[in-house]
């Protein structure tokens, strides 16, 4: 596999830390912003980050997952099946200021049926988008990131993979070719 | 697996163990969704569905209905009472003039045994069988077998038992094969007049008394006492079924287990089961109308699915 590592686990460490003051900066103290963590890529980073503006004084950063499965605009029109995966929001997001999040950005199709699921749990005050990665030349939609960590110019026939680490494995960034997902 | 190996839903008889593993799981996704402020996803609003219903329902019309439009599907509504069929047109004609309408997916209820399949191998739609006559209930067993799973954790070895009319009930049938396929041991019960000459080649235990399959038993699904198709009489007199077959609290209280109790509705109360025992904390049957909506959508979005490859 032809794999170019574009992010090291330093540099990703950085660029969260970056990532939180940022969040700290623009929403204080969470009491009226929620994380919405997009399934299934940004479940981890969503975590990652909840725990880290914990960590960093913030006292309770409310975290949920969003699927966005029901409301995609391929069903039906793709080869391979969609899988729903789980959605778990405890709260409402009635007047919240909403974060979604996600790991790579693409061509904005996920974001825009996130905007429409959230819906389904209330009208929020607004809503931003946090991004570990922006494939900032592949965009179908007018759609972008609030808050970005890395600017990637990866073409179509390529796929940026991200590995967060466990006990044996580090985090790390890359771009492969497509055949090799 | 992430589709189902069926193009329609005719029978639990055509699944693979895994396809009810797929539909539980849909289900669960879709059981979050039906209890968010706004219960509505927009998967199939491309996607029209008629409901063929050619015997009375309450409970089914309303729960598939309701999938159908938490789906976003656009939904037509039929029924046989005060329609063509009383003219004498055939079930293919009737349901060609619906597709012609540009429908993609049929629901039907239909009181002869085989009609769904029937349908599917001459009409150019999705089917899915909402209760062929006494043949089988596919959406009703998994509704069930999916209520046991919410509470039990899983089917594995779980042992259940059906109570009743056996012989005339498509829920029974169903039942058998959905719960055996997904690990659970089942054990039929009811008065031998009601009990299929079959039932002991279906690989189920059979008792004839009531006492013994509750003393069996983690589960117990109590079937209601189908009237409307006893031409002859079955048992002599409802009270005899009821002092026999009736499950009560005493009955209950013998066990001595934590047993949970099912009912497909609608109930005769006093009949098959008392009030008390209904309303106890040991019933679901309230659950299994919630969790019907959940499986039916699983069933319809998984089964819409497969129609792009068509």
């Amino acid at each position: 596999m032809n794999k170019k590592v574009i992010l090291d686990e330093k540099l990703i460490q950085i660029i969260l830390e970056r990532l939180c003051f940022e969040l700290i900066e623009h929403h204080n103290d969470f009491s009226q912003s929620v994380l919405i963590g997009l399934q299934p890529r940004g479940a981890a980073l969503a975590k990652r980050l909840r725990d880290m503006l914990m960590a960093r004084g913030v006292e309770n950063v409310p975290l949920g997952l969003l699927d966005i499965t029901f409301f995609r605009d391929d069903f039906r029109r793709r080869g391979q099946p969609l899988q729903p995966n789980q959605t778990h929001i405890d709260f409402l997001v009635e007047n919240k200021r909403v974060i979604f999040i996600d790991d790579v950005l693409y061509t904005g199709r996920s974001v825009r049926a996130a905007l429409d699921a959230i819906h389904s749990f209330g009208r929020p005050a607004d809503i931003e988008l946090l991004v570990l990665i922006d494939r900032r030349f592949s965009r179908k939609l007018p759609i972008q990131p609030s808050y970005c960590g890395h600017q990637v110019d990866a073409i179509d026939s390529e796929r940026v993979l991200v590995e967060w680490g466990n006990d044996d494995k580090r985090d790390q960034i890359s771009i492969i070719p497509h055949e090799s997902t | 697996m992430s589709q189902l190996s069926t193009d329609h839903l005719l029978g639990i008889r055509d699944l693979a163990p895994e396809d009810i593993e797929l539909i539980f799981q849909t289900a669960d996704q879709f059981k979050e969704v039906i209890n968010r402020p706004i219960k509505k996803v927009p998967s199939l609003r491309d996607i029209t569905i008629a409901n063929l219903f050619f015997e009375n329902s309450t409970r089914t019309k309303l729960s598939f209905e309701l999938a159908e439009k938490r789906l976003s599907a656009d939904v037509l509504n039929f029924s046989a009472s005060g329609s063509s069929v009383s003219k004498g047109e055939t079930l293919i004609d009737t349901a060609n003039n619906i597709l012609a309408m540009k429908v993609d997916m049929i629901v039907m209820r239909h009181p002869l045994p085989g009609a769904a399949s029937f349908l599917s191998r001459n009409v150019d739609a999705t089917i899915v069988n909402a209760g062929d006559g006494t043949h089988e209930h596919p959406t009703q067993a998994l509704l069930d077998a999916y209520s046991i799973r919410e509470k039990r954790g899983s089917l594995k070895g779980i042992k259940v038992v059906i109570v009743g009319d056996i012989l005339h009930s498509r829920v029974a049938l169903s039942n058998v094969f959905c719960l055996q396929k997904a690990g659970a041991e089942v054990m039929l019960c009811g008065p031998r007049t009601l009990m299929p000459k079959f039932a002991e080649s279906l690989g189920v235990k059979v008792t004839y008394n009531l006492k013994e399959a509750i003393a069996w038993c983690d589960v117990a699904n109590m079937l209601r006492v189908q009237n409307e198709r006893m031409q002859t009489g079955y048992f002599p007199s409802v009270r005899e079924y009821t002092m026999q077959y009736g499950l009560t609290m005493d009955t209950l209280k013998h066990a001595d287990r934590d047993i949970t109790i099912m009912h497909p509705g609608p109930i005769n109360r006093g009949v098959e089961i008392t009030s008390e025992v209904a309303d106890s904390d040991y019933s679901i049957i309230l659950n299994q109308v919630e969790n019907g909506v959940a499986v039916r959508m699983a069933v319809l979005y998984l089964l819409a699915q497969k129609r792009q490859e068509q």
